[in-house]
């Protein structure tokens, strides 16, 4: 694990310039205007996190591919496998915004789920 | 039927302009594409509304709740796959032509709010030299591209210029599957968002070439390579320095500029340096009953920002009767929005959006009436890439002087 880590805060629009210093047991950080700065700086260095957000296939032509999202973050190290994973899935009913497109998605214990409401852009709700 | 405002343009900023009308004032959106949203349906990603919201959003979930607001409302009508071809300032009203499926028409409103956003900078306009194959794009095309046809239009490509979308589709081809051989930025800073830095090259091992540029394309009818070159500080390339890279496309993410066409012909005075209109402090340009939100105002960072200032707007239509302005002056700042007050129409506090002219370090805003300071505000650090908003209490009125200056801290000019 590093000692000692500077890095940009994803956290807000303030991209705060982070620096984490290993102190023992304890992570001090420095250069964040928020604590949100700290909690990131802190899993920067232990288990960093992210979302995954991307698009799938759909069978609508009005729509051939659908905005999803993690419904939450996931560890950084399986973003590329989830992306791998999106590229496999085909939605053939349409869905509305933040329904479950794969639950559990690559194993992470996170749903991968649809971020627009697909029945009003293909004005259909049955599956094809 | 007269409308009280036509809004031209069914993106962030036009919704939130027509959803703050008064619900006994009728409105009127007019958009060109199949439905509202505008560019943020194509923002796949994250990090909207964070400040109005907070909660990361993808620009179709933070659009969807303009949506639902706009279609809930009985006092907004919708006009899609409608464009707007000429607009006419007649007395008292404007008359807006269109054409849609439903022939040419004609709309009138006693306001117009124009919200049509912005246009990408393309390859052209920074002079690279070379062929025009097909993978010569600018981020924008292929985010539409990738994101909303499901097409992806580059296995191996290189990146020319550090905006965000083109740090956002750094990300994005790459986790399409795609190679991002780097993204040159011929400035010595990067134009985009440090957080996007981070998030969408050091993430994934982008490299970030400052001081390189792309001075040629190869390739007849497909991108075959580019060639980059180190450039000196008066962003020339430096002969000697080139460098040929085998690539399928070329992405360009140069600079967004405000879409002013319309305007300009309905005779509304421009800012050189937002290239928007000058407005008042309720983005009232200077004809009367003519407002200007969202990117065709000024290049926004944040979408809750246009949204704020598209509120703004909207909530001004048909209230005021008379006004009297003055400038805004400033010194040490790229620009500044609003560029003049409505003194006789002051509300308690004015939200102004400004960006420095220059990267600082330490640096304090001040600002002055007649001379006197009425507000100061210390900074860290300023970017040019980076807005920054404040809201200032002050009394005007006719004749006074209003000035920002921004300083580093160090005694000498930011």
């Amino acid at each position: 694990m590093a000692e000692r880590l500077e890095t940009i805060c994803i956290v807000c629009p303030n991209g705060c310039r982070l620096t984490a210093v290993r102190k023992g047991n304890v992570i001090e950080v420095s250069g964040n205007k928020c604590p949100r700065g700290i909690t990131y700086a802190e899993a920067e260095m232990t288990a960093p996190k992210r979302s995954f957000t991307g698009t799938v296939a759909s069978v609508f032509k009005e729509m051939p591919v659908v905005p999803v999202r993690t419904a939450g973050e996931v560890d950084k190290a399986k973003i590329l496998e989830i992306a791998a994973r999106t590229r496999e899935i085909l939605l053939t009913r349409a869905y509305a915004a933040g329904e479950v497109a794969e639950e559990n998605v690559c194993g992470t214990g996170v749903a991968l789920i649809v971020t627009t409401d697909m029945r009003k852009v293909t004005g259909r709700t049955e599956e094809l | 039927m007269r409308y009280a405002a036509i809004v031209i343009g069914g993106g962030p900023a036009g919704m939130a302009a027509a959803c703050a009308v008064k619900e006994s004032e009728k409105v009127l959106i007019i958009e060109r594409e199949a439905r509202l949203g505008g560019i943020l349906k194509q923002c796949v990603h994250d990090g909207f509304g964070v400040i109005r919201f907070g909660e990361k959003l993808s620009g179709p979930e933070y659009a969807d709740r303009f949506i639902e607001e706009v279609y809930a409302r009985k006092n907004i009508d919708v006009k899609v796959l409608t464009f707007v071809t000429s607009i006419e300032k007649e007395n008292g009203y404007y008359r807006v032509s269109t054409t849609s499926g439903a022939g040419i028409e004609t709309h009138e409103g006693e306001n117009l709010i124009l919200a049509n956003g912005c246009r990408e900078r393309t390859a052209r306009q920074v002079n690279i030299h070379g062929t025009r194959p097909a993978g010569l794009m600018t981020a924008g095309t292929a985010q539409n591209l990738v994101n909303l046809l499901g097409v992806n239009p580059a296995k191996r490509c290189v990146i020319l210029g550090s905006g965000d979308i083109g740090l956002i589709m750094a990300r994005r081809l790459t986790l399409e599957g795609s190679q991002v051989l780097g993204v040159y930025e011929a400035k010595s800073s990067p134009s985009g968002l440090q957080r996007n830095l981070q998030q969408c090259l050091y993430d994934f091992g982008i490299p970030l070439h400052l001081k390189k540029t792309v001075t040629l394309v190869h390739g007849r009818d497909r991108v075959e390579g580019v060639t980059v070159a180190d450039v000196d500080d008066g962003m020339l390339p430096i002969a000697g320095t080139e460098e040929y890279i085998p690539c399928d496309a070329l992405i360009v993410s140069v600079g967004l500029i405000p879409e002013n066409e319309l305007a300009e012909k309905l005779g509304v005075a421009m800012d050189a340096k937002t290239k928007g209109p000058i407005v008042d402090q309720y983005m009232m340009t200077t004809l009367d009953g003519v407002y200007s939100v969202g990117n065709a105002l000024h290049v926004h960072d944040l979408v809750d920002y246009v949204s704020e200032v598209s509120e703004t707007a909207g909530k001004d239509v048909g209230r005021r009767k008379e006004r009297a302005t003055i400038e805004v002056l400033s010194r040490g700042l790229g620009y500044i929005v609003p560029q003049r007050i409505d003194v006789k129409n002051l509300e308690e506090k004015t939200t102004y959006y400004f960006r420095t002219a220059r990267e600082t370090g330490k640096a304090k805003l001040t600002v002055t009436v007649n001379g006197v300071e009425i507000y100061s505000k210390k900074y860290s650090a300023l970017r040019p890439p980076e807005a920054e908003r404040v809201s200032i209490k002050h009394l005007l009125k006719a004749g006074d002087e209003l000035k920002f200056v921004l300083e580093e801290d160090d005694g000498g000019k930011a």
